[in-house]
């Protein structure tokens, strides 16, 4: 990429306009632990040196991505779409991040964008659950069976998030199709820097929805619903298809799922996805969820909404000590206002605080139960019967 | 590629190999003289344990048509527990190439000590056999055609 591209994308998130105030490193919940990690800084070496200095820094890969300095600039400065651009950069000329899990999860995504082979992912679907291979609504499962195969050791289980998808779909009347090839959304490849892969994947997931005729496409992962809804516009222009965050869907049916619904006698607290809300700006439809249910108390914790912290990691990458501190101060925040369950919408930070209530840094007597929203609503609805 | 048949298909296969079992034993194979098929390239690793899931799925991306994974056997490691975690990870590697449907013949977890050349000119012999049966991989990047997608 020539640097004027570079130097166009400066302009679209509005870099120029930085007014060096430190808003944003003093927001940032990576400089809270980690010192040397400063967006100011880099952003003051994109403006005042060539840009492409700063994409062989390895801080470009220190960011979470969360957006929160975008929700404090005065000057509307849109940090982490120019993290985004600016990773494709450092990618291009070789700096690559670390990642996580020995890089199993980004070879998956690669091999999803390349193999010709028909997957077998379907076998989550038990008898019970009702899915259909043509309809109005469909439902993009996203990589839980992949997360449930690799996360076996953190007792998580994310293929529960969909199976409990289907489960609420069908007390409402509704037989999802599933489609039983479906790829990677292409997420966390985008957000590292291969540009080229996720198109492939778009494309890819695009046809195949496209051909299965639905209409509307539901999703249970903020991750999902972003990629879909944004960045594969970005690559083929109308979809063809509306694509729903599934809390969005249930919000306007909720009274019609609130009378089949049993009690839960549980005190929650709820983790706003980045992806979620401050990204794609849903707040108020998981939150109406959860107050459907009959028996559950709901604590808001002090940073919520715009001003909610992440989950400590995003994309599988960069996971290390600052991360693991950003998740116990979750945690420990939701023990802190009386919650005993921390609610999340996003199956990422599920396991993220699944993973990190494994080590020894949270005290038992401190310990909150994590649990995925979906999952919340589909044991109420069981608990009727 | 579309030329090739399967009486004549070379299989390529990556072999994993630690430093201070297995990677011995193939040169123990190699000093006694022992004859296997020329199709395996080994990578030595310090350990089996260093071997992640994703070094094994990328090698079916870049056009390994099986990849073996071999270490010390248990209670062997150099590094007391590096082959255990081979086997934990062996088995998240096992469960996510089962969702993406690879052919459960074109990868094996095995351990090899080094003093059994025998042991590892046997096995060889055998996965190149059945990673011939199974023919070649249809997960490599090359084989991939371009979706073309109507613009709407």
């Amino acid at each position: 990429m020539a640097d004027a591209q570079l130097h166009k994308k400066l302009v679209l998130t509005n870099a120029f306009r930085c007014l060096e105030c430190g808003k944003c490193t003093a927001t940032c919940p990576i400089s809270r632990y980690n010192g040397s990690y400063s967006p100011r800084r880099l952003i003051g070496r994109m403006i005042s040196q060539d840009p492409a200095n700063v994409a062989l820094d390895p801080a470009v890969w220190t960011c979470l991505t969360c957006g929160l300095c975008n929700t404090r600039c005065p000057s509307d400065v849109k940090y982490s779409i120019l993290t985004k651009e600016l990773r494709a950069e450092a990618a291009r000329l070789q700096n690559l991040p670390t990642i996580t899990h020995g890089g199993a999860l980004q070879a998956t995504m690669r091999l999803h964008a390349t193999s010709e082979q028909p997957q077998d992912r379907m076998g989550w679907v038990t008898d019970d659950l009702k899915v259909a291979e043509k309809g109005e609504w469909g439902y993009f499962v996203g990589c839980l069976p992949y997360y449930e195969a690799f996360f076996s050791d953190i007792d998580a289980n994310p293929i529960k998030i969909a199976q409990s998808v289907v489960r609420v779909l069908n007390e409402l009347g509704i037989e999802p199709v599933v489609m039983k090839d479906e790829r990677c959304c292409g997420h966390d490849l985008l957000w590292g820097g291969d540009v080229k892969t996720f198109k492939m994947l778009a494309e890819r997931n695009v046809k195949m929805i496209r051909e299965t005729g639905v209409k509307k496409i539901l999703t249970a992962c903020p991750e999902c619903y972003r990629t879909l809804e944004v960045d594969y516009r970005e690559v083929v222009g109308k979809l063809g298809f509306e694509v729903i965050y599934i809390t969005e869907f249930l919000a306007d049916v909720s009274a019609q799922l609130a009378e089949k619904m049993g009690e839960i006698k549980q005190t929650v607290s709820y983790q706003d996805p980045c992806r979620l809300g401050r990204q794609m700006g849903i707040y108020d439809s998981p939150r109406k969820m959860l107050n459907i249910v009959p028996g559950l108390e709901f604590k808001e914790q002090a940073k919520h909404g715009v001003g909610a912290i992440c989950c400590g990691t995003s994309s599988w990458q960069n996971c290390d000590a600052t991360s693991k501190r950003i998740q116990t101060d979750r945690l420990l925040g939701a023990k802190a206002v009386g919650a005993d369950t921390l609610v999340t919408s996003c199956p990422k930070c599920y396991i993220h605080f699944k993973c990190a209530l494994q080590g020894e840094s949270i005290p038992e007597d401190q310990k909150v139960e994590v649990k995925d929203l979906i999952v919340i609503l589909a044991e109420a609805l069981n608990g009727k019967k | 590629m579309a030329t090739e048949t399967k009486a004549e298909f070379k299989p390529k296969i990556l072999v994993f190999a630690c430093n201070w079992c297995s990677y011995a034993g193939a040169d123990n194979a190699g000093v006694n003289r022992m004859q296997y098929p020329p199709d395996i390239r080994v990578i030595r690793t310090m350990c089996s344990g260093r071997v992640s899931p994703g070094h094994v799925i990328d090698a079916f991306r870049m056009g390994a048509d099986g990849v073996l994974w071999s270490g010390c056997h248990f209670g062997d490691c150099h590094y007391i527990f590096g082959n255990y975690e081979a086997e934990k990870n062996y088995k998240k590697l096992e469960q996510m190439l089962k969702l993406m449907g690879v052919d459960h013949r074109r990868f094996r977890l095995e351990w090899v000590s080094a003093a059994e050349g025998n042991k590892w000119a046997a096995l060889i012999k055998e996965f190149v056999e059945d990673i011939k049966a199974a023919g070649p991989s249809p997960h490599k990047q090359n084989g991939t055609k371009p979706v073309e997608l109507p613009v709407i």
